[in-house]
């Protein structure tokens, strides 16, 4: 408790834990739907892709969101464009695009101001990143997405579980992919710089898998997603703070714990009912 | 009897390649008509048509008025995502009367007791809090059919939808949608490879190659030299 109070007198770990819940929240949201789809990957991409754009944006000495936001969204048409038209593997070609990004990123960064703690807190994250300005947007974004999750949440469902039927009874489902496309685009900026690029995919698809693990019914796994996904972030905070860990990763720990304590739970189950 | 739908001359194709060239069909109220042709003959592409997803490129397509917006149920082919989704039958079903509610954010109590009747219809009493990925084979088709039937009660389109069932599922299946085709008086068509089964399900065949190779009764078809080819001498011999 003393712990907690003492990190709340910061005001830049409160404007973390701010933009961190509602960021998680957001993640774990999309995730749902982007781990069932299998798009999982789509976020590890776009993180990286994220990463690269924020290089540029540092070196021209633009403002960060300003350019990353706009790059991310059009890198997430671009993944599900080719991952409809088949053309080319999507898991090939977000690979293909992920590491591409990375490159551009790095060699930008070395030719303007070098390898500093800069890239390394972009790859890694940095507690201090969260901005004023990031944090009104983060309220934004998960305004927007609990919007979609409440009051179209039967759509969801069904583009989620048979896209061709949701066709079919006169769904947009191009619509609601963009949709969820730009979100999870809006949510892996926000959230890159707090969690690093290597580990923001990590909020996107641990609570959706830990919450599937147990829970049979998708409203189950969405609410117990989100809810995880909070709890997680918190501790993991909380145990940063306390030894002084990097955040992200710390948060990444968490949620890989909570995994398998769940997955030993349904382990349990099964062996119980089997 | 009107027509539910009619096509005629009708092109589909995507981009600059027509899959279904000069297509005419009529389907009318009761009928179960089963279309079958090899990989890449352009059965899906017509269905995605009858549809509605795609337009023609060609022809004219005419479906009757309380058909359209979401008036055909339809059964796609399952892919692999759906295998360990996590969903309860109740929620599967339910999705189905989705097209009912236009915009309106959250399901009725109208809309939760048809869910409830067609699950009843379809032998799924008591496993509505079941999730879908634990079911079997058949029991999943049962439940997505009970969800089309949400959608319509007038006709059903069925893209393979023996896929992947064991053999007595697969009798079962085809029982089950003869029984919707004659005492409910539901419209069928079926997408499918298993022609031996379908010549005794169907009363019309279609037998297509992206043209029409033979459209008319099941008895005809058995006659008829696409028939022949395609079912090969030793299934007639069979008979």
């Amino acid at each position: 408790m003393r712990l907690i109070g003492e990190m709340l007198s910061y005001p830049f770990l409160v404007r973390a834990l701010a933009g961190g819940v509602l960021v998680s929240l957001c993640a774990a949201l999309l995730g749902v739907s982007l781990v069932l789809k299998r798009y999982s990957m789509i976020g590890d991409g776009l993180s990286h892709v994220s990463f690269g754009a924020l290089s540029i944006a540092v070196a021209a000495g633009w403002s960060p969101l300003s350019i990353s936001v706009p790059v991310v969204t059009l890198a997430a048409f671009f993944l599900l464009r080719i991952t409809e038209n088949g053309k080319l593997k999507s898991d090939a070609a977000i690979a293909m695009i992920s590491a591409s990004a990375l490159a551009v990123g790095i060699v930008v960064t070395s030719l303007t101001t070098g390898m500093t703690t800069d890239v390394g807190s972009y790859m890694f994250g940095s507690i201090l990143a969260m901005s004023r300005q990031d944090v009104c947007l983060s309220v934004l974004l998960s305004v927007v997405v609990l919007c979609l999750y409440v009051f179209c949440y039967n759509k969801i469902f069904a583009i989620t579980f048979d896209e061709s039927f949701a066709r079919a009874t006169g769904v947009r489902v191009g619509f609601y992919n963009i949709l969820i496309a730009v979100l999870t685009a809006v949510t892996i900026v926000l959230g890159m710089r707090m969690m690093g690029a290597m580990l923001i995919s990590s909020l996107i698809i641990f609570p959706a898998l830990t919450a599937m693990q147990v829970f049979k019914s998708f409203r189950g796994v969405v609410v117990c997603s989100g809810i995880l996904s909070v709890a997680c972030f918190l501790a993991g905070m909380v145990l940063s703070y306390g030894l002084s860990t990097p955040a992200g990763a710390s948060v990444v720990l968490v949620n890989l714990a909570v995994f398998l304590l769940f997955a030993g739970i349904a382990r349990l189950k099964h062996f119980n009912i089997g | 009897m009107k027509p539910f739908i009619v096509c005629e001359h009708v092109d589909f194709g995507y981009e600059n390649q027509d899959a279904v060239i000069d297509l005419s069909l009529a389907i009318y109220p009761g009928d179960y008509l089963c279309i079958v042709g090899a990989n890449g003959s352009g059965k899906s592409t017509l269905v995605k048509g009858l549809l509605g997803l795609l337009t023609p490129t060609a022809g004219t397509l005419t479906v009757l008025e309380e058909l359209q917006r979401g008036g055909i149920g339809y059964l796609p082919q399952q892919t692999a995502a759906q295998r360990d989704f996590p969903a309860t039958v109740g929620e599967v079903v339910l999705s189905g009367t989705l097209s009912r509610r236009g915009n309106l954010p959250f399901y009725s109590r109208r809309e939760k007791a048809l869910a409830l009747r067609n699950m009843e219809r379809l032998g799924l009493m008591g496993l509505e809090k079941k999730c879908y990925r634990e079911l079997s084979g058949g029991q999943q088709q049962r439940v997505l059919i009970a969800r089309a039937l949400c959608a319509t009660e007038h006709m059903l389109i069925l893209d393979e939808p023996t896929t992947g069932l064991d053999p007595s599922a697969i009798q079962d299946f085809y029982r089950l949608v003869r029984e919707l085709n004659k005492k409910d008086h539901i419209t069928i068509v079926m997408v499918s490879h298993d022609i031996r089964n379908v010549i005794l399900q169907a009363d019309r065949i279609l037998h297509m190659q992206q043209q029409v190779l033979f459209l008319g009764t099941t008895g005809d078809y058995k006659k008829t030299m696409a028939g022949r080819d395609f079912l090969g001498e030793e299934a007639l011999g069979g008979e």
